[in-house]
């Protein structure tokens, strides 16, 4: 007996889309956690750093002294809240569907392959940072943080900045046994990263022997990428290709080791 | 539906599935029998198109799983040894989402999965979590799920392990419903009774090879007698007793038990009592497909 390949040619075209609506409808359980911190937690950022904080902070913070303190860590703040996102995905996310709650393992024997797993999962961060950057930069308006019109591209910016920590879902893929390997690389790599990454102070405030780590964070690149388009440019374009070229790349290589990563594991 | 010719699966140098031939026809009910450990849910994740195999062939509707995986997966139904719900959605939510995957439409899927829930006897559940259903109805759930894109071969991994009887019954009369719709079956299990209700054809698996084949009352009339006596003498004295049973059949000394193969088991234990000896409990039963196993392998199933 033989059949045409014909059925599930919907799901060769749309299996992707079909996990990412999956992971939506499990969001849909705790939506009002979502919003709320969704919303509460860029007015606490903002008022610390931005009221608070600036109090204290007149000077030395930009190229050009017009530049407030507030305006200065505003792109760096979206972007750490897009990337909070995303590597809570990329890390308990994968574990998740892999694991705890193999949800992945399901898919794959319905005729979602491992590629439209990964691909999914990435559509579906990539929704859940549009939500948290949106409103991040709508209270960044309301804060007067941002005062031109294409500030609303720190929005792209900072999803660059989640999209490039993709390795971390590559990483995790390859975890067998939780033995708080997320906790390890959260202390030793993500914190190093956000507080040396030119977020919250300028990079060249560091000692020169520890700017490679600003230089090495998609955090940093996100973050001076938001603040050409907020109150820019502070920097020659050519530095600016860089840091979109940096983000991508570091995103697409993680994404594609994702996809192997995850094949690798569901074929035993 | 299914054809396996020399099908291999390697793990470095251990080979879970060491060279074995099968086919499943239309509509048949077609279950691998064996111990744990013997190679079945690899078989089973193979012919699921899920797991790449070291050599041999294997043939799906048809199709060659590592060319079209997705193709046969779109007209399979699985059911996998653990329940791999998503216990982050409702019962009702974990079929609709489960539909979508074989690109059905919205509206299908909420028919369809409603209609399972009838099935499945879990209407009343519908918007229940996954966590508070009982194993029973979690199979059920996951039954009603892989049925969700009308399957052409249901493949079932040990659909009853771990159930109470009262649960495994339910879930053997829904099953049983299937087979008569016309659903081909394919399942895996160490319980000799659920392969014997279940099965029209069975392998016998140890060790990833097959052992023998056919259907379950041709299997026992062919690997074991009529009937089997069961005696137990005392742990300790089972060994010292059996050599005084020379002559009366087949026997097989267990830890706890010695059985005795005859067709006339009666008749067997009258001779036992004769001899002189005592058993503290003593059974007469019908040979069943244990009793092949425990013939073709020295094993029993369940150890």
């Amino acid at each position: 007996m033989t059949t045409t390949p014909t059925s599930g040619s919907r799901t060769a075209r749309w299996g992707a889309w079909y996990v990412a609506e999956h992971k939506l409808r499990t969001m849909r359980g705790y939506i009002g956690t979502t919003i709320a911190t969704g919303i509460g937690t860029p007015f606490l950022y903002l008022f610390a750093f931005g009221v608070g904080l600036a109090t204290l902070i007149t000077q030395n913070v930009g190229p050009t002294p017009d530049i407030t303190y507030l305006q200065f860590v505003a792109p760096a703040l979206l972007a750490s809240a897009a990337v909070l996102v995303a590597m809570e995905e990329y890390t308990f996310g994968i574990l998740l569907g892999l694991k705890w709650n193999p949800t992945y393992v399901a898919m794959n024997a319905a005729p979602i392959s491992p590629r439209q797993i990964v691909d999914g999962v990435m559509i579906f961060v990539l929704m859940r940072m549009v939500m948290t950057t949106v409103i991040y930069f709508l209270v960044m308006l309301v804060f007067g943080a941002i005062d031109s019109a294409s500030g609303v591209f720190t929005i792209a910016a900072g999803l660059l900045a989640g999209f490039a920590f993709a390795p971390v879902a590559a990483y995790s893929a390859t975890i067998e046994e939780d033995r708080g390997q997320f906790a390890v690389l959260q202390r030793t790599v993500i914190l190093p990263l956000t507080l040396f990454s030119g977020t919250v102070f300028p990079l060249t405030q560091l000692p020169v022997f520890l700017q490679w780590i600003g230089w090495l964070s998609p955090l940093w690149h996100a973050s001076e990428l938001g603040r050409q388009f907020s109150y820019g440019p502070t920097e020659p374009i050519w530095l600016t290709v860089i840091h979109v070229v940096y983000l991508v790349g570091l995103g697409v290589l993680g994404w594609q080791l994702c996809v192997r990563k995850v094949a690798r594991r569901l074929n035993k | 539906m299914i054809t396996a010719t020399a099908l291999t699966k390697k793990y470095k140098d251990f080979a879970a599935v060491d060279g074995i031939d099968f086919e499943v026809a239309p509509g048949e009910s077609f279950g691998l029998l064996g111990p744990n450990g013997a190679g079945k849910s690899t078989t089973m994740r193979m012919v699921g198109a899920v797991s790449t195999r070291t050599s041999g062939e294997l043939s799906i509707l048809g199709l060659d799983p590592n060319e079209h995986g997705p193709e046969i997966r779109s007209q399979l139904g699985v059911v996998p040894q653990t329940d791999n719900l998503d216990t982050e959605l409702r019962v009702r939510d974990n079929l609709i989402v489960y539909g979508r995957y074989f690109g059905l439409p919205r509206s299908t899927v909420t028919k369809r999965a409603d209609e399972l829930l009838e099935f499945a006897q879990l209407t009343e559940k519908s918007k229940a979590k996954v966590d508070d259903l009982s194993g029973g109805m979690k199979r059920r759930l996951t039954i009603a799920r892989a049925l969700i894109n009308e399957p052409r071969i249901l493949l079932l991994d040990e659909p009853t392990t771990g159930l109470d009887p009262q649960a495994r019954h339910i879930l053997w009369d829904r099953l049983f419903r299937l087979k008569e719709q016309g659903t081909t079956l394919v399942l895996t299990t160490h319980y000799m009774d659920e392969a014997e209700q279940l099965c029209d054809r069975l392998v016998v698996v140890d060790k990833g090879q097959i052992m023998a084949e056919g259907a379950p009352s041709a299997l026992i009339r062919e690997h074991s007698s009529k009937e089997v006596l069961e005696v137990r003498f005392g742990s300790d004295r089972n060994e010292g007793a059996a050599a005084k049973l020379d002559g009366l059949g087949r026997l097989e000394v267990l830890p706890d038990r010695i059985l005795v193969y005859s067709d006339n088991g009666e008749a067997s234990l009258a001779e036992v009592i004769k001899r002189g000896l005592e058993p503290i409990t003593s059974l007469v039963r019908r040979s069943s497909l244990e009793d092949v196993f425990l013939r073709l392998t020295g094993r029993s199933l369940v150890e």
